[in-house]
């Protein structure tokens, strides 16, 4: 119970931020019933990042996986919405969520934002998956020469902490084609048996996809990636009988709405 | 195009060659002469109408038109985006009802007008806007000549077409003489809605580019300039996350450039006479684009900018901002056509018309230049001081060091310089210098250009005590630099050094006070401001005091140029001309760069002070000027 507050309690301080968003007065000749000059502008955004095919190699099974975002706020604070999972075909089994976050999120500099909230990790639509909640805190931004980062330490119900992080960027071969290596990065404070996660650095994900900007709201790619398991994490998927390394081509798509 | 394009064009011909063959009729009518008879021969070929006298009706609303043959839903203006020109006299009472039939409210700004601050036209500072169904009745005396604008002043209705040109004809002698004159009115329309092209520059900048720097170019460079500088200047950008193709926020990729509504294929037409001195009166009417004028085969002797007359100054091409007029006069002296070329700042596009002596003639339009780097602008371009051995020099040490006589140096090679500590060092007259290629400078705190630290005080800085003579040029301004993209070798290009007003102005004091307010942003996520700030979260306006003689420094923060627009008041550019310096109702100010204006505050007030930039003034570039 009390591991579950601590995440909790960062999330209400960060909404209470969002909340106390000074509004400036006007201080000149203009009569009450006058509408400000310039109005305060709220955007939205919204879009796969990633919705992509897995072809992977020998021993896995070929998968559907997504990486969605979205937001709606000002320029200083903005609400988040972020999810990633994947559906793995004919397992018979319901889509894996890998994170299901709402976040708060601040302008903290030029380039970065800092973001916390809650998040869940497991099957929305079936009881037969490992699951659980945690409390995320997360850096997002970019990085100087133009790598854009997230990096973030989710604490769970149970006490369980590990961070992730993630990094791309992207090469511009031409206006509209795009070379993007990517890097993931998985690392666990403690071993959590139920995900198959050992203590220490759980995984590494590399890929690189090539992208051709049909528009810049949609733009399909072509790629390829390589994960490998480590430590711990490595000898629980062993046991599992599941590979520890793996190669595999990827086929998607780059949605923005 | 269709076959409707086709009768469009073909009526607007027609509509020409009415005007045309009414040139010294129209010209009559005005005047009750025959043009002929007039010694200033004045005539227009406005093709989107012209009201005139001492009551003028405008409508606003929102229709369905054809621009460059493709329907869109402009807003009108009378019957026509732009809309129609308004010709005044000098020492007029104008009365201008407008009347609102869009289905919310509107406004119109008379752009350089000095008049009574209730009938300027800002919603929200000097009145309450028009609603829908109203009519508004704005009653000022004209005291004042010259070429200028009109648009709205709410939201983002001004990328809608919402526009249009006034001329003022003068009550005395102009200082320059012409037989004919037309007006060439610039602007940038996007079959978007504006709201879309925001929203889109808010969540991904740069989602206009389509000139962004690629692996070719970088291959390309790399021939040139070998690897290790190649690789060093890319470092540099990318270490600072941006873009030295960042020339220009939304782009021919959207928009279509129009001369007097009018796209390049429609190739507007206006007539001469060969050997006619013609005044051509320019102006920028667009919501976002620079444009590089020219017209290859005429050279042309600027008379005035932003309405005021200058002193002639004859030259091949000029720049004009957001909102800027410039008035030039040229003599084309063969039977023959000639393209009034005007290239968008980025390179993305461009508007075109023709002068010609019969309708249907062309002249060949010209390539249009390549996308400049930020940073490259002048490479080169100076003479004089040659520092290229001074690479990985350490000038930390050099504090309290005198530069005042190194004009014209070129620092172009200095690599491997680091500035961090150079503090107290005097470049005020360093004309001319060109530090924008300095490879592997470190520029590390600039990143991201968002100063918002730098001033926590709400109201701009403002000094009193020794101040700089009026009329003197500021440390860090760059008023004989063309800009970025512009090779002053290649041709005679107009700088805001050449400005020097025909006489000067009537208020001779010097500055009592300076006021400095910064530009600032942050590209990243389309943030703009002043001093750190936008609209939103300022308390209060800026104070000027009535009838005091104020200096206004602008120093630019950022790596974009911004048109600065002043309502109510002129502001006098201190461009170094002395007692001559010209008046201004817009000023550009290049990046990094450092002006000032003199400002006599007699308009007493609330007046709009903002970036001309209409998505920049939208994102927050605005603040209020209260003279009492």
């Amino acid at each position: 119970m009390k591991t579950r507050i601590v995440p909790m309690a960062s999330c209400a301080a960060f909404t209470l931020l969002a909340i106390t968003v000074a509004h400036a007065e006007d201080g000149y000749d203009a009569q009450g019933d006058w509408p400000s000059p310039m109005a305060e502008h709220y955007a939205w955004a919204a879009g796969f990042d990633r919705l992509e095919y897995l072809f992977p190699g020998k021993g896995v099974e070929e998968a559907l996986l997504w990486d969605f975002e979205a937001w709606y706020g000002g320029d200083h604070n903005r609400v988040y919405l972020k999810s990633e999972g994947e559906n793995v075909q004919g397992d018979g089994a319901g889509a894996e969520f890998e994170a299901l976050d709402l976040r708060y999120s601040r302008l903290i500099s030029d380039f970065w934002e800092l973001q916390g909230g809650v998040g869940y990790q497991g099957n929305v639509g079936s009881n037969d998956h490992p699951e659980r909640f945690y409390g995320v805190i997360g850096l997002q931004g970019t990085a100087p020469y133009l790598i854009e980062t997230s990096l973030d330490l989710k604490v769970s119900e149970d006490g369980d902490a590990w961070v992730q992080l993630e990094a791309e960027h992207d090469v511009r071969l031409t206006q509209h084609l795009y070379l993007q290596p990517r890097a993931e990065l998985v690392a666990s404070g403690s071993d959590v048996e139920e995900f198959h996660l050992g203590s220490g650095l759980n995984s590494l994900n590399g890929g690189l996809r090539l992208r051709y900007e049909i528009t810049r709201k949609i733009a399909p790619y072509v790629g390829a990636y390589w994960e490998k398991s480590y430590g711990d994490t490595a000898d629980m998927a062993r046991t599992h009988g599941e590979p520890t390394e793996n190669t595999g081509l990827v086929a998607g798509i780059r949605i923005l709405f | 195009m269709t076959a409707k394009n086709i009768t469009d064009l073909s009526l607007s011909r027609r509509q020409l060659l009415k005007g045309g063959a009414a040139l010294g009729l129209g010209a009559a009518t005005l005047r009750l002469a025959p043009a002929w008879a007039d010694p200033w021969g004045q005539s227009n070929a406005y093709p989107q109408g012209m009201v005139e006298g001492n009551d003028i009706a405008l409508a606003i609303r929102r229709e369905t038109l054809a621009i460059n043959g493709r329907n869109t839903r402009p807003i009108t203006i009378n019957g026509t985006s732009p809309g129609p020109l308004i010709r005044m006299r000098e020492g007029q009472n104008a009365t201008l009802r407008i009347t609102n039939l869009l289905d919310e409210p509107t406004s119109i700004h008379w752009h350089g007008l000095i008049l009574p601050p209730q009938v300027d036209g800002a919603p929200g500072i000097s009145f309450a806007g028009i609603a829908p169904g109203e009519t508004f009745t704005y009653r000022f005396p004209v005291v004042q000549n010259g070429t200028y604008w009109y648009h709205s002043h709410s939201g983002l209705q001004e990328q809608l077409g919402h526009a249009g040109p006034i001329v003022i004809d003068a009550a005395e002698r102009e200082p320059f003489r012409y037989d004919r004159e037309h007006v060439v009115m610039l602007t940038d329309w996007t079959y978007e809605e504006p709201a879309a092209i925001f929203r889109n520059l808010k969540t991904a900048e740069g989602y206009y580019n389509f000139q962004e720097r690629t692996v070719t170019d970088f291959l390309a460079d790399m021939r040139e300039n070998g690897f290790r500088e190649t690789a060093r200047s890319r470092a540099m950008w990318a270490q600072m996350r941006m873009s030295s193709r960042d020339i220009a926020d939304v782009t021919g990729s959207t928009y279509t450039y129009l001369v007097n509504g009018q796209a390049p294929e429609q190739n507007w037409t206006a007539l001469f006479k060969p050997g006619e001195r013609l005044r051509l009166r320019f102006i920028n009417g667009s919501a976002m684009t620079y444009f590089d004028v020219r017209i290859p085969g005429l050279r042309m002797t600027v008379v005035a900018a932003d309405g005021q007359p200058v002193q002639p100054v004859p030259v091949d091409e000029f720049r004009i901002a957001i909102a800027e007029t410039y008035d030039v006069i040229v003599t084309p002296e063969a039977d023959m056509a000639y393209t009034v070329f005007a290239e968008s700042m980025d390179r993305s596009g461009f508007a075109r018309a023709t002068l010609a002596p019969r309708l249907g003639m062309e002249a060949g339009v010209p390539e249009r230049r390549r996308i400049a780097d930020r940073g490259m602008e002048a490479m080169g371009a100076h003479g004089g001081m040659d520092h290229s051995d001074m690479a990985g020099m350490d000038p930390s040490s050099l504090a309290g060091m005198d530069h005042s006589s190194m004009a014209g140096m070129d620092h172009s090679s200095m690599t491997g310089m680091d500035h961090s500590s150079m503090a107290g060092m005097d470049h005020s007259s360093m004309a001319g210098m060109d530090h924008s290629s300095m490879a592997g400078m470190d520029h590390t705190n600039m990143a991201g250009m968002d100063h918002s630290d730098m001033q926590d005080d709400t109201s701009p800085g403002a000094s009193e005590g020794d101040l700089l003579p009026a009329g003197d040029a500021q440390p860090g301004s760059q008023y004989d630099q063309a800009g970025i993209g512009i090779d002053p070798d290649e041709r005679r290009i107009l700088v805001y050094r050449d400005l020097k007003a025909f006489r000067p102005w009537p208020d001779r004091r010097e500055p009592e006070r300076e006021m400095e307010i910064h530009l600032t942003g942050n590209m990243e996520r389309y943030m703009w401001s002043f001093d750190g700030k936008k609209f939103s979260e300022v308390n209060g306006p800026i104070h000027f005091r009535k009838d005091e003689r104020l200096r206004l420094i602008l120093v630019n923060d950022t790596m974009m140029e911004h048109p600065i627009h002043l309502h109510g008041m002129w502001m006098e550019l201190e461009n170094g001309a002395g007692e001559l310096i010209p008046r201004k109702h817009t000023i550009n100010v290049k990046p990094g760069e450092r002006v000032s204006a003199l400002i006599t505050a007699d308009a007493e007030g609330s007046w709009a002070f903002h970036c001309h930039l209409l998505y920049h003034m939208d994102a927050g570039m605005f603040r209020v000027v209260k003279v009492s």
